[in-house]
Formats: structure tokens, sequence, C-alpha cells
């Protein structure tokens, strides 16, 4: 059995033309070792015989459309992933922006919903969520109803114990949550203050303005002319002295955005100094 | 091999004793990149990278996505990240599900190479107690590269490199003093 990749370079090109044609997605400034990968995988997943009937499949069946942008986008996450970037969140970024009267946070690729869960805990701890909105976006409209629902399965409540500790949090993790079969359901206080809505990070605009905005381990997908164009965008949308925080292997730096932020301690979190534009 | 335009080092439990006793060996004017995939603890990048970057001149640094890679480097992939290679010659990092409950996972890195290098690529697996990279080498094998593997009787942990041998036609079979002098010829 051969072990070569079904898709090749070409035929990845030729269905990126294709989606940006029939449905308007625009995935030509995704990073394509990663874009081909999840293709080949989607590919033998679902057991195609031929890249024409794949093709075809794609274009044709909006519906197999759907799974297909939910499988060729990362969708791992998890509660409260890298904990010191928690406590960064929790001891210094938050109590910040607190004296706002009211506080606008946007998840960008938001995912299934774990770090809007997270989050939501952290500002309760802080006595902070009355006060706050989260605003969580995806591109994917299927892990957005997922995150709506506030489940997570579990069988990852030991780890996310584990990593709400490590952040700080002092709490019994298990009182935000009920355990439903094979399910948490957490608490639907916390889910009050969340919007979760569609948003394309590639075509769609600012819609808002935020005092902090996290876009974690989204950036790595996207090519370097994209990811200035997002940085941009999130520039766009951050107040004047607001926080911008990304997954631990990105950075501000090498783009135009970067001479008006300024990184904090030793976590992926830059804040806006005031514009010098004037 | 001659010409090699780049050597992958896959490894898992008791690679780490190897690398250190072969990074001092390895010549100052290779022409290729060295990457290393090790599977290891979260956040223990800066100490892998401080450590290794003693028992060599070669500069020792942790593989960054969209970043060139340059020859005379060795390349460090990230804990916790799949590391792949884009056609221009950059790094991409990625978040996605582990493979092989590894992440990085050898296979993927050696899979994303053999696609970009083909025949100019080198994969050299070591100790390890899972099969993670022996898929990876089948891969590179199809693309013509070439594949090394740890002489499991030197291994700490003799599962992957004995995986490697029975799954793949592996063009060499290296003790660990042999290692250094494979490497530098591939110039």
């Amino acid at each position: 059995m051969s072990n070569l990749p079904a898709i090749s370079d070409e035929q990845v090109e030729t269905l990126i033309d294709d989606v940006l044609d029939q449905y308007g997605y625009d995935f030509t400034g995704y990073s394509r070792a990663s874009l081909k990968r999840r293709l080949n995988r989607l590919y033998s997943l679902d057991k195609q015989v031929s890249f024409a009937e794949f093709r075809y499949k794609i274009g044709s069946d909006s519906v197999y459309f759907k799974r297909f942008v939910e499988q060729i986008t990362v969708n791992v996450t998890e509660m409260f992933r890298d904990p010191s970037f928690y406590k960064v969140l929790r001891d210094s970024v938050l109590p910040t922006i607190a004296t706002y009267p009211f506080i606008r946070i946007w998840l960008a690729g938001c995912s299934t919903g774990e770090e809007a869960y997270s989050m939501a805990i952290v500002l309760k701890e802080l006595n902070l969520l009355h006060k706050s909105l989260i605003y969580a976006t995806d591109i994917n409209p299927t892990v957005l109803e997922k995150a709506a629902q506030g489940m997570f399965p579990l069988s990852q409540m030991k780890q996310y114990s584990e990593n709400y500790i490590a952040s700080g949090g002092i709490k019994d993790f298990s009182s935000y949550y009920s355990a439903n079969y094979s399910l948490a359901k957490f608490d639907v206080d916390l889910r009050e203050k969340m919007i979760f809505s569609t948003h394309n990070l590639v075509s769609d605009h600012s819609f808002n303005e935020f005092q902090l905005i996290l876009c974690r381990n989204v950036l790595i997908y996207f090519d370097r002319d994209l990811q200035f164009k997002v940085l941009q965008l999130f520039d766009n949308s951050l107040e004047n002295l607001g926080f911008l925080a990304l997954g631990t292997k990105e950075t501000t730096d090498f783009s135009p955005i970067s001479k008006r932020y300024k990184r904090l301690e030793m976590e992926k979190i830059w804040r806006k100094t005031v514009d010098e534009k004037l | 091999m001659k010409n090699c335009e780049a050597l992958v080092i896959g490894g898992s439990a008791g690679s780490l004793d190897v690398l250190i006793k072969v990074l001092p060996s390895i010549d100052v004017d290779i022409k290729f990149p060295i990457i290393i995939v090790l599977h290891r603890k979260k956040g223990t990048d800066s100490l892998l990278s401080d450590l290794l970057s003693t028992k060599t001149i070669l500069k020792v640094k942790e593989a960054e996505e969209k970043e060139n890679i340059l020859p005379k480097t060795i390349y460090i992939v990230p804990s916790d990240y799949h590391l792949l290679f884009e056609k221009d010659l950059t790094f991409s990092l990625d978040y996605s599900e582990k493979v092989n409950y590894s992440r990085p996972s050898i296979d993927v890195t050696f899979q994303s190479a053999a696609e970009v290098y083909k025949d100019k690529l080198v994969c050299l697996l070591l100790s390890g107690s899972n099969a993670d990279g022996v898929n990876g080498l089948t891969m590179v094998k199809e693309f013509g590269g070439e594949v090394a593997v740890q002489n499991p009787k030197t291994a700490q942990v003799d599962y992957m490199p004995n995986q490697a041998i029975l799954r793949v036609n592996v063009d060499e079979i290296l003790d660990i003093e042999q290692m250094a002098d494979y490497i530098n010829k591939l110039n």
C-alpha cells in the first residue's frame, strides 16, 4: 500500500479556488503544509476514492462543505491552556482593565469554547463578569453550536482542573459544572455574558472596540501576509492601552503594528501603547 | 547520500543521551540543516536547546513558524506543536490532534519533510518506546530519501528502532559511534 499523499500540491490549489468561487471562503492565505495535511486527512477519514469525486462532493454538497470547513480547520483546544498565560491574565491584565465601566473581550477563533468558559470563570472570580461581554467568534458554525452548549467531555476535567489550579484558581473546579453522563455541563451563569458568532478573520471586518483580544494558535495556520492583515484587523479593533494575546509560538514581531505594541513579561501578551500618529 | 538538503532526527525515550554523544563530532561545515524532533514534556523547550547548544558549535535554536530554514543550523521542534515544512523552505507549526499519542509527532515531521525534500532528505530514527516515526520513514523511502536507524542493540529502549527495521527497508543501521561520521559524509 502506498503511503504517498492522495492529494497533490496542484490539487490543493484547485480546491482552494473552488471553495472561493463557490462558497466565498478564502483559504488562499493559509499555510499550505498544514492545509494539505488536513485535506489528505479528511480524504482518508471519509474513505474518498478519487480526487474528482472528492472535489465534486465539496463543490456540490453544501452539507459536506460544512464538514469540510470543520475538518480542515484545526479545533484542538483546552480549558486554561498554558496555565502561566491565564495566571498573567488573572493577576495583571484583567485587574488593569477592571477599571473600565464595561469590559469587552474578543476571543477570535474560539473553536468549541473552552477558552470562553475559562475566561468567564476568571472574570467571575475577579467579580468582573457582571460588567463584561465575551465575543467568541469562529469561522466555523458547527464548533460555535458546541461552544454555546457549554458541555465538554468529563474525561478532560482532571486535566482542566490541574490547569485551573496551576493558573492560580483557588476554588474547587468541579463547582463550575455538573456531570451529565460523559459530559461536564458548565453553569449557565458563565454563559450569560458570552456572544457566539461566526466571523471569518480573512474576509470580515472589525465589528467593535475591545480592551482585550485573544487569538491563540490561529495565526500559525496563516502565511505572513495574512498574519499581518489579521494583526491589522486586531489593531483596528483594540482600544488604546488594550491588550492583545496570541499563542505561545506566535508574535507581533515583524508586522507593521509591532511598533505600537509593548510585550508583557514572559507571556505572549502585548499592550497597545498610545497612538502616536496624531 | 551526497548533497543532502536536510537531515531530520527523531527520537523518544533514550534519545537525548545519543544526541549528547553525537553532536560534538558533527562538522561545522555541514551544508544542510538538522531538525530534531524529540518526544518530551510540555514547556521544556529552552532547557533542551540550551543543553544541546553546549554540545556543538553549530547554531542551535527552536524552530519558529514561518522561519527560513538555513544550513549549518540545528533546529529543535518545540514541545506541544507539530512541525511541518513549506515548499518555500520555511517552517510551519501546527497544533492539531496528537499523532501516536504524541505532539510533536515524528511521523508528521518526517512525512512533511519527505514531501518537500524528496530524494534529498535523510531521516534518522533513534531510541524510543513507541512506533512514532516508522510510518514517516516509509514515506521518506517512497519519495526516494534515505533512512537510517539507531542499532537497537545500542538503544536504551529498542522498540522504536526495531519497529523501523521490521517495517521499513532501512538503508543504514548505526551504532552511536558511527552516527557523526555518517552525518558528516552527507555533505
